[in-house]
């Protein structure tokens, strides 16, 4: 007798776009649904009111809806700044050390020259030092493996924390005033180094730059000799060997790309939106970023869906939590809850299953 | 100089027990193949589990009518469930799903250090305390119980005796474990499925079977850090985000250690010392320069991953299918 095992798993070689698409939408809302039952089962509240709140929260006033676009923007940015260097397999973890090395060029631009140079001279310094800052702190990192073959997952970790002690250091430098422990607003009262508005909108000017970055980066990814190369890298390091491709060179400069794009994150925190330099700045973005930029598959599209429903998630948790007197935290769990769902999706797109079908008996 | 080092290393091995906790777990969950980022979410959930344990039993019974049996065993029992099943829904995601690894791990974080942080707010606000954390003295005077003769054997007894339970239970389970990793059919087994699973799968050991209950152990190993932490080192006070980023330090020392549990015992304390080093290097008025000092256990790790790469020996090398999922059907 043939044992026949009751499910059969096949990968599957392509799967039809709209089905692909209604496998993640399946996946969100049933996130959303256990999400709900958890928030009913910790708060006791409605889970009908519980949504009807956060997506007040989310898009409520005008200003909640700004601020919901200015987190997309700042995590979208980070996003199709980790995107290259995922494409290449080369797991940069240290997007929050890279940004907040951004932030702290941009800070130390501010601080130290902020009264010294006209206001356009400044913020053209300030984009070149953070530039300078996030790709120094990814090249370090990709020398390492180019050259020696470094574990570059916990090699950006670890540069992460050393990020933060060196702004935590400067940070008690340039204490404003002396032992208060924090920095405060830079430059209030001048404005120095503090990016023009846009159309009477605090936060559009981000929102423009990132939006032209993701096409030039998708371009960048897509149609372009370099970004082919690091595709190919990525598949296959032996076959981009023997086609010729520089391999060293091709991951420090694809880490380089990654770490100023992640330096621009930064910029765009202080110079545009906070004004200020703490250590939480960047607050952990680097490894949703990951996240992001990993289950969109590199997709420009599918990274401003999956931040917009992150940011929507957290910007309605924080509403959550100050209506209902709930916990800052509540955010990150339904965070972590829908991003196991859209990775457990992620199984029913690769792979089919076969269920035993009950066999008839031959007569 | 000696009376530095008596005060020194028991304050390093205090720090440097919840590390070798979460090593020697890494690395049981590591040798079957499973690189598990979310050990730093893990700790948290098996620190905060253990808290809710012993808040619900100390405010159920009151804290002077507390068994000390149970008040060390619900804790424990709480700290292992959780964490079995951060254990679990990692090896599912990963081993069933053939999820990626970096990915679940990292929202394993997510989740881990969010689910820990949410409920220890919200015994925050239940037990009505003006300050933002709790304290369960009661309980943690049970786990922090030293062995009786420590105070009469001088420095002797400060440097290795003056520890509780849970201390020795990582010292052992860094010795269990690299005993059952390195000396018996079982490990041997599981250092199959780590390096080659489809090697392993043809000589007809269960690849699935493996990951899972390494994985689960090994977290389970994991969240005992998180507790101790709590219990023992923090007296019993939980503060929200006051683990920090030991979990990841934990990920780092399983590379220094080149997947050797034994070695975690000695590293994990010297991680712990370079932990606390900023303490006890005079900086004078000059605060800023003690953040300078707290950078010490990152870039030790870093000069060491450096290290390795450029030794790069056959023996040293990480099980050679980390971080990949196995499909049987793949070639």
């Amino acid at each position: 007798m043939n044992k026949v095992p009751l499910i059969h798993v096949t990968r599957r070689k392509d799967i039809f776009w709209v089905r692909a698409w209604l496998v993640r939408i399946i996946a969100v809302a049933l996130a959303l649904v256990v999400c709900g039952v958890i928030t009913m089962m910790a708060t006791g509240l409605n889970p009908i009111k519980v949504y009807a709140a956060m997506i007040d929260g989310a898009f409520g006033t005008s200003r909640r809806l700004w601020m919901l676009l200015q987190n997309i923007a700042i995590l979208l940015c980070i996003s199709i700044a980790l995107a290259p260097a995922f494409r290449m397999r080369f797991w940069n973890l240290g997007g929050d050390g890279q940004a907040l090395m951004g932030a702290l060029g941009a800070a130390a631009s501010m601080i130290l020259i902020g009264d010294k140079v006209p206001n356009w001279l400044l913020i053209l310094i300030m984009i070149v030092v953070s530039i300078c800052a996030g790709a120094l702190w990814a090249g370090i990192p990709a020398f390492f493996k180019a050259r020696w073959n470094t574990n570059e997952t916990l090699f950006t970790l670890m540069m992460n924390y050393v990020a933060v002690q060196l702004v935590a250091f400067f940070v008690i430098v340039w204490e404003v005033p002396k032992g208060a422990g924090k920095i405060g607003i830079i430059n209030q009262n001048s404005n120095a180094g503090w990016f023009p508005q846009v159309g009477g909108q605090k936060y559009l000017l981000n929102v423009i730059i990132v939006s032209v970055l993701t096409i030039l980066v998708f371009i960048y990814m897509n149609y372009t000799k370099q970004g082919y190369e690091l595709s190919v890298v990525g598949e296959s390091e032996p076959t981009a060997r023997y086609v010729g491709i520089k391999v060293r060179r091709v991951i420090v400069r694809t880490m380089l790309l990654s770490g100023a794009l992640c330096g621009v994150t930064g910029l765009l925190l202080v110079g545009g939106t906070d004004h200020t330099l703490t250590t939480t700045l960047v607050g952990g973005r680097g490894f949703t970023g990951v996240m992001v930029a990993w289950l969109a598959k590199f997709n420009p599209v599918f990274m401003v869906i999956t931040s917009f429903l992150i940011v929507f998630l957290q910007r309605g948790a924080t509403e959550i939590t100050t209506t209902f007197g709930l916990n800052q935290s509540f955010g990150d769990i339904i965070t972590g809850i829908i991003l196991f769902f859209i990775i457990g999706c992620e199984f029913f797109l690769n792979y089919q299953i076969h269920f035993r079908k009950a066999h008839k008996e031959v007569a | 100089m000696f009376d530095f080092f008596v005060s020194l290393i028991p304050r390093a091995v205090s720090q440097g027990i919840p590390l070798m906790f979460g090593a020697v777990g890494e690395t049981v969950t590591e040798k079957s193949g499973n690189l598990n980022l979310g050990t730093a979410g893990i700790m948290y959930v098996g620190g905060i589990c253990g808290v809710i344990g012993a808040f619900l039993y100390e405010t159920g019974v009151g804290p002077e009518n507390m068994n000390g049996f149970l008040a060390i065993l619900i804790p424990l029992a709480c700290c292992l469930a959780g964490s079995f099943l951060m254990g679990l829904l990692y090896c599912f995601l990963t081993v069933t799903l053939r999820a990626n690894q970096n990915v679940t791990g990292l929202a394993m974080t997510t989740f881990g250090v969010g689910f820990g942080n949410f409920f220890g707010g919200s015994l925050i606000k239940l037990s009505g305390a003006d300050v933002a954390s709790i304290a369960l003295s009661r309980t943690s005077q049970f786990f922090s119980t030293k062995l009786p003769f420590a105070d009469k054997l001088g420095w002797f007894g400060k440097v290795f005796l003056n520890y509780s339970f849970l201390a020795y239970t990582a010292v052992a389970m860094a010795i269990i474990a690299s005993v059952l990793i390195f000396h018996t059919k079982l490990g041997l087994q599981l250092r199959a499925v780590g390096e080659s699973p489809a090697t392993a799968d043809a000589a007809g050991i269960n690849v699935t079977r493996y990951k899972y209950v390494a994985t689960c152990v090994g977290a389970m190993i994991s969240g005992l850090g998180g507790l101790y932490y709590v219990m023992d080192y923090a007296s019993g006070v939980w503060t929200n985000d006051a683990f920090g980023d030991r979990g990841w330090l934990a990920i780092a020392l399983v590379i220094f250690t080149i997947w050797r549990p034994i070695h975690s015992i000695w590293a994990s304390i010297l991680f712990g010392g370079l932990y606390i080093l900023h303490i006890f290097i005079p900086s004078g008025t000059n605060l800023a320069v003690k953040e300078i000092y707290k950078m010490a256990p990152y870039v030790v790790t870093i000069i060491v991953l450096i290290i390795t790469s450029l030794r790069n020996k056959r023996e040293n090398q990480p099980p050679a299918s980390l971080g990949l999922s196995y499909f049987r059907e793949d070639r």
